[in-house]
């Protein structure tokens, strides 16, 4: 007798399925690094979740270990690359039906090298059920975890780390998934679990939260009674026949009590009155699709109308709603969306979970790793190695679920630095990334993944090139043409596979695909060519920029930046005039561009403004090797430097097409300041810091940035941000608000893009923006 | 979120235990909250339903034409003098004329109040028309009416004073699906020529309108069902039951051998939170006789119970139904806090004894087989009463009220129910909020649809 629903699951009797054949090269990857387990056995599907370690090739830059005077040399590279293994840490977790436990234990076992490893933490209901087999298969203990306490901790840690984690779901909407910005402080929250009763929790830090409240009325419920009612076994059986049916036939409406008098009345006659009102009588037959029907708006508006309740009760607005009842589910989410806006009249927004699935595993997981403080950094969704959002959805892949041994994936790289959001955001919660957003924009979204489509040829050769030595690059090579190209055709399907589809998304997603099949850094070598070639220039430039007067002066820094930033090797418009004529250099490009005024060109007002007092600090984002850093930035900088305004320049940590990371940035200045005594004494003096940005995209999310170079911009109080390139400030950023001066200057290297804005090939974006007072 | 395209927010009060969503498909739905209302008097008759006023007048407008067919009726010893000296005394004294019902015409249920005169003096007796007198008798002279109208004897209110006339109120109800051969019935026993106002309220009163007025020639004065059950609660509540109190609780509600049904008083009754289940379940707070908002509802109610168990039981009636689920045992249906923690699940303070998932055992094939149609109705039962004390009390919780009246026909013969309502309420509040009750459960609108025609304020 009680209103309260704990979390747990309902025994499908599931019989263990041994004949099956697993495709190991899929899942449990890096099974034999694995360090620790972590297993959540709910009623129906296990997730299986382990840390792993993963050896990369990764190529490092290191400057010649001779004096300066000799490396001026014409033939020599200005710092040597060597290639080396790195290793990285990686959470994996596999979900799969219960009925491959057995099968997937027996591989574990025989596939597990490290026997470190003694004990497993496990949780969900079938975890006592399930304890002997897998005791008795991997020999390790089983240390059962609290289920909503590893809920939870899951849920903090997806909505902490994975961006665009939470969504709403809009039926008839196109995109019927709305993902949600990552709001900087996730606290307090309501999680409704709904497994076979309902769990109600208010989760108010990482580890405080409180059951609030619950209903036995849950997905038990809806598969138990149904189960009676149509003679249906299966819950996605139960659910398919829910999507067929029509409740007004079992429930009572408000229009089958008023008649026709609702309208005039003002009411809404498809209210139900009474669910299951009509089935009263015992002179009729219903419709198993017409009961399931009912049944399920039954439970669903129960549940919101608590929810609401709840939430109105603790003053919450977010709730995030998750269990096997929800699981992804359309016919779930739409009626428990419906339901929420129905009861709070839109106050509440009933937000769902990606990676929901996962949470239980996830939580026992870190309740296993306590002591490796696995909270303490950051983590990445690994866009390789996870499947997408629906991958093994009921309703939209019917014939794969048919087709038994669905395994869905998540992956994630533990980031060697802990990331927060630029301390100069004027907004954070409100702060979106990206332009484009190519989920809601289907015309952009076919031109973007064509484009990558096309430009897949270039990329495959390209990391072949860059590994000549190597026998399998090219083997490597095609598997990451496969591996990418499956991802694009998934994403033309299903855009919302991995939260909002964007450029930067699709960037990110190459990057970890060539990773995946070590290609870590294809442009290397490129990279390492066009610095020697630009350094060689550098003095050259700097002393015709000295030769300029004030004012010519700025305009030619600002144009140099510019040119520079023609040299981008991601663009193909780009890269096909780089491929064909080596000799192009900063001049040509110069040429390239587009004459004022340029297509946003606010320079007058930069122009005014230099003639004020210096700026305090300035942040800049680096984007491309070579010209760019060298003829474009450090020039800027320079100058920057000479007014007396302190510069952090910041960097890629990790690489990403030609762009400059920051090893080889701190080369480069090395470098630049034996060539130039400004720099030199502002690095001696530390009124110029390298830093690192924490990313490896070629892309920019102010919101996930490194510590230190947040803890830097605090210091020093920056007052300016430059952003520099297509990628950083047009793909994202374009609309991005600090709370400081910003200049975002970028040449539009996409003829597409520069039509969309209003302009052509090697347009100019040169935006200048003072936040209002 | 899409909200733009949904209908506008019900704008009216008067409606009925509607209260969940539709199906998604057809988005058509209503704020689910009415607002807090000042006064509540008469805002139930706007637009289509005539005042009370308005219908007596008229009422008085067309009599004389009404006078005619009744001096003509065969049998009729009353001159014209003595018919009119009668309803100008009626009018005089701002009564209406004979006979008084009141009319609910819910979902599932149709209550009718009557009020039978026992002050009746010779002359008027003399003076009684016919299909009058024929209708008395035949309301208080049966307790059965048809194979399915019954009249509640037990609740009948005696000696009571209405307008300056003494008599008794007799309880009646039946099901709304025997609304037509009512209505037949009234035509039969020509109630049009007693050109009496029929003051009716609950969704039917605006289904069967039409019906009542070209089959039966009979003008409905439809009201609205909130203020109806408040109206008639209050003065129910006022006039006891019969020197006995009309509100009780349940003392030890958890416990067979101590168990107690006590009075009562409801001296102090605002705020009040009531919770009308009926087919499904309005939540009302109450803050002053005439000041209250419909705070939400469920479509989770009686007719759920009773719909879920003939599903399920095949059985045909609601005291079927209740006699079954009080032989079943709950637990082999549902799954409760022990059945998956082993016990109390102390990181949550949740008994053992608690159900963690209504219905959650028959998701079993082999427990399935194993439950009886008596554990299935029980669970039922066990379930909707729950949801809706848990739904009380958060909406009790929110809106800061601590009594809550539970009424409505769901209660009637239903001390399961009740128990249950009362345990849970306790138990979960910790003994803040109390669970009201009142013998009369169902029959509030009926009530105030009579005071309205009597406007008894």
């Amino acid at each position: 007798m009680a209103e309260c629903g704990a979390s747990g699951s309902g025994s499908s009797g599931d019989s263990l399925d041994k004949s099956i054949t697993l495709p190991p090269d899929e899942i449990f990857r890096n099974l034999e690094n694995a360090k620790r387990f972590a297993i959540d056995i709910g009623g129906s599907l296990t997730k299986l979740a382990y840390y792993s370690t993963v050896q990369h090739k990764v190529a490092k830059v290191r400057s010649f270990d001779h004096s300066g005077k000799d490396a001026e040399q014409d033939h020599e590279p200005p710092y040597e690359i060597s290639v080396q293994e790195e290793v990285t840490a990686r959470l994996h977790f596999v979900k799969f039906e219960n009925t491959y436990i057995e099968a997937c234990l027996d591989f574990i076992k025989d596939h597990l090298v490290n026997t470190e490893t003694k004990v497993i933490q496990a949780t969900g209901g079938g975890a006592y059920k399930f304890k002997d087999l897998i005791e008795e298969k991997l020999q390790l203990k089983v240390d059962k975890e609290d289920v909503m306490t590893c809920l939870i901790k899951g849920c903090n840690f997806v909505l902490k780390n994975i961006p665009h984690e939470a969504f709403v779901y809009q039926k008839d909407a196109d995109p019927e998934f709305r993902f949600q910005t990552n709001h900087p402080n996730i606290f307090p929250y309501l999680l409704v679990n709904i497994g076979s009763g309902v769990s109600i929790v208010k989760v108010e830090t990482e580890d405080r939260f409180e059951w609030i409240g619950g209903s036995s009325i849950g997905g038990g419920t809806f598969w138990g009674l149904g189960a009676l009612l149509t003679k249906t076994k299966k819950f996605d059986e139960l659910l398919h026949l829910a999507s067929k049916g029509q409740h007004t036939n079992v429930d009572m409406l408000v229009q089958d009590i008023y008649g026709g008098a609702h309208q005039t009345l003002g009411l809404s006659g498809n209210l139900i009155a009474s669910s299951f009102g009509k089935s009263a009588t015992a002179d009729k037959e219903f419709s198993k699709e017409d009961m399931a029907k009912s049944l399920l708006h039954m439970i669903s508006n129960d549940i919101g109308q608590l929810a609401c309740l709840y939430a109105r009760l603790h003053c919450l607005d977010r709730v995030y709603f998750g269990g096997f009842f929800i699981r992804g589910h359309p016919v779930t989410m739409r009626t428990i969306t419906y339901s929420i806006n129905f009861f709070s009249k839109g106050e509440v927004q009933a937000l769902f979970l990606r990676h929901e699935g996962y949470l239980g595993a996830i939580g026992a997981f870190l309740k296993g790793a306590e002591q490796d403080n696995p909270n303490q950094y950051s983590w990445g969704e690994n866009y390789a190695g996870s499947s997408g959002l629906m991958s093994s959805s009921p309703e939209l892949c019917p014939t794969q679920r048919a087709r038994s041994g669905t395994f869905d994936l998540l992956e994630m790289d533990r980031l060697e630095r802990p990331l927060v959001s630029l301390p100069l955001l004027l907004d954070p919660p409100s702060y979106v990334p990206d332009t484009v957003d190519l989920t809601d924009d289907a015309l952009a979204r076919k031109y973007w993944l064509t484009c990558f489509e096309e430009a897949l040829d270039g990329v495959v050769k390209r990391a072949v090139a860059s590994q000549p030595g190597s026998v399998d690059a090219a083997e490597r090579a095609e598997k990451f043409r496969q591996k990418y190209w499956n991802k694009l055709q998934t994403l033309r399907h299903q855009p919302f596979a991995y939260g909002t589809l964007t450029v930067r998304s699709l960037l990110d997603t190459r990057e970890h695909c060539l990773n995946e099949f070590n290609f870590p850094d294809p442009y290397s070598k490129v990279k390492q060519k066009d610095n020697g070639v630009a350094l060689k220039c550098f003095q050259r430039v700097v002393h015709s920029l000295d030769a300029l007067g004030w004012e010519e002066r700025q305009l030619a820094l600002v144009k140099g930046l510019l040119a520079g930033n023609v040299f981008d090797w991601g663009a193909k418009a780009v890269s096909e005039v780089l491929e064909s004529d080596p000799q192009f250099g900063f001049e040509e490009a110069k040429k390239k561009l587009q004459e004022r005024p340029w297509l946003v060109d606010s320079y007058s007002k930069w122009l005014q403004r230099l003639k004020g007092p210096p700026h305090k600090c300035a942040l800049i984002f680096a984007d491309n090797s070579g010209v760019d850093v060298i003829l474009g930035v450090f020039p800027f900088v320079r100058e920057l430097l000479s007014r007396g305004t302190e510069v952090i320049l910041a960097c890629n940590s990790g690489p990403a097409l030609n762009d400059v990371t920051h090893s080889e940035a701190l080369l480069v200045a090395e470098r630049v300041a034996a060539m130039d005594a400004v720099v030199c004494s502002a690095l001696r003096e530390e009124r110029l810091l390298l830093v690192q940005t924490g990313s490896s995209s070629p892309c920019l999310d102010l919101s996930r940035l490194d510590k230190g170079l947040a803890v830097l911009v605090r210091e020093r109080g920056a007052d300016l941000v430059v952003i520099e390139g297509m990628g950083r400030a047009v793909h994202t950023n374009y609309h991005a608000a600090l709370r400081c001066e910003s200049l975002k200057l970028a040449v539009l290297k996409n003829s597409w893009l520069a039509e969309r804005l209003g302009g052509r090939l090697f347009s100019v974006i040169f935006k200048y923006e003072v936040p209002a007072e | 979120m899409g909200a733009g395209r949904f209908e506008a927010p019900m704008e009216r009060h008067g409606r009925a235990a509607a209260t969940s969503t539709s199906s998604a498909e057809e988005l058509a739905p209503g704020a689910p909250n009415g607002r807090r209302r000042e006064p509540l008097r008469r805002r139930a008759n706007s637009a289509s339903a005539p005042t009370v006023g308005a219908s007596a007048s008229a009422s008085a407008s067309v009599s004389a034409s009404a006078e005619r067919v009744r001096r003509n009726r065969p049998g009729s010893y009353s001159g014209a003098t003595s018919v009119s000296r009668q309803r100008v005394e009626s009018l005089r004294k701002k009564r209406p004329l004979f006979p008084w019902f009141g009319l609910d015409i819910g979902g599932t249920l149709v209550k009718l109040v009557y009020f039978e005169p026992k002050d009746i003096t010779t002359e008027e007796e003399e003076e009684e028309v016919e299909s009058l007198k024929s209708i008395r008798k035949y309301l208080t002279s049966n307790v059965a009416y048809g194979s399915t109208g019954i009249r509640d004897v037990h609740l009948e209110l005696k000696d009571l004073t209405l307008c300056g006339r003494k008599g008794n109120l007799h309880f009646i109800r039946f099901p709304t699906h025997d609304m037509p051969a009512f209505i037949q019935m009234g035509r039969d026993k020509n109630f049009s020529s007693l050109h009496t106002v029929f003051c009716a309220t609950g969704g039917g009163a605006y289904k069967f309108e039409q019906d009542f007025l070209t089959i039966g020639d009979l003008q409905l004065c439809k009201l609205d069902e909130l203020d109806c059950l408040i109206k008639g609660i209050l003065y129910i509540d006022s006039v006891g039951f019969n020197g006995r109190s009309q509100c009780y609780y349940f003392e030890n509600p958890a416990d067979s051998e101590k168990c107690q049904k006590l009075p009562f008083d409801l001296k102090n009754p605002y705020p009040l939170l009531l919770v009308n289940i009926g087919s499904g379940v309005s939540i009302l707070a109450v803050y002053s006789k005439d000041n209250y908002k419909r705070v939400t509802g469920t479509s989770l109610g009686g007719g759920t119970f009773f719909g879920l168990c003939c599903l399920l039981t095949g059985c045909t009636t609601f005291e079927e139904a209740l006699e079954m689920a009080s032989r079943g045992d709950s637990t082999k249906v549902d799954k409760l806090v022990r059945d998956i923690y082993g016990g109390d699940y102390e990181r949550f303070g949740l008994p053992g004894w608690a159900v963690a998932s209504s219905f959650g055992n028959m998701m079993s094939k082999e427990k399935r087989e194993a439950v009886s149609k008596e554990d299935l109705a029980r669970a039922t039962l066990i379930t909707i009463t729950n949801n809706i004390g848990s739904i009380a009390r958060m909406c009790a919780l929110n809106e800061n009220i601590n009594q809550v009246v539970f009424v409505g026909n769901f209660l009637r013969i239903n001390t399961i129910a009740m128990r249950l309502l009362a345990y849970a309420l306790d138990y979960w509040s910790k003994g803040q909020l109390k669970a009201l009750f009142s013998e009369h459960e169902g029959y509030f609108g009926a009530v105030g649809a009579l005071l309205e025609l009597l406007k008894i304020p």
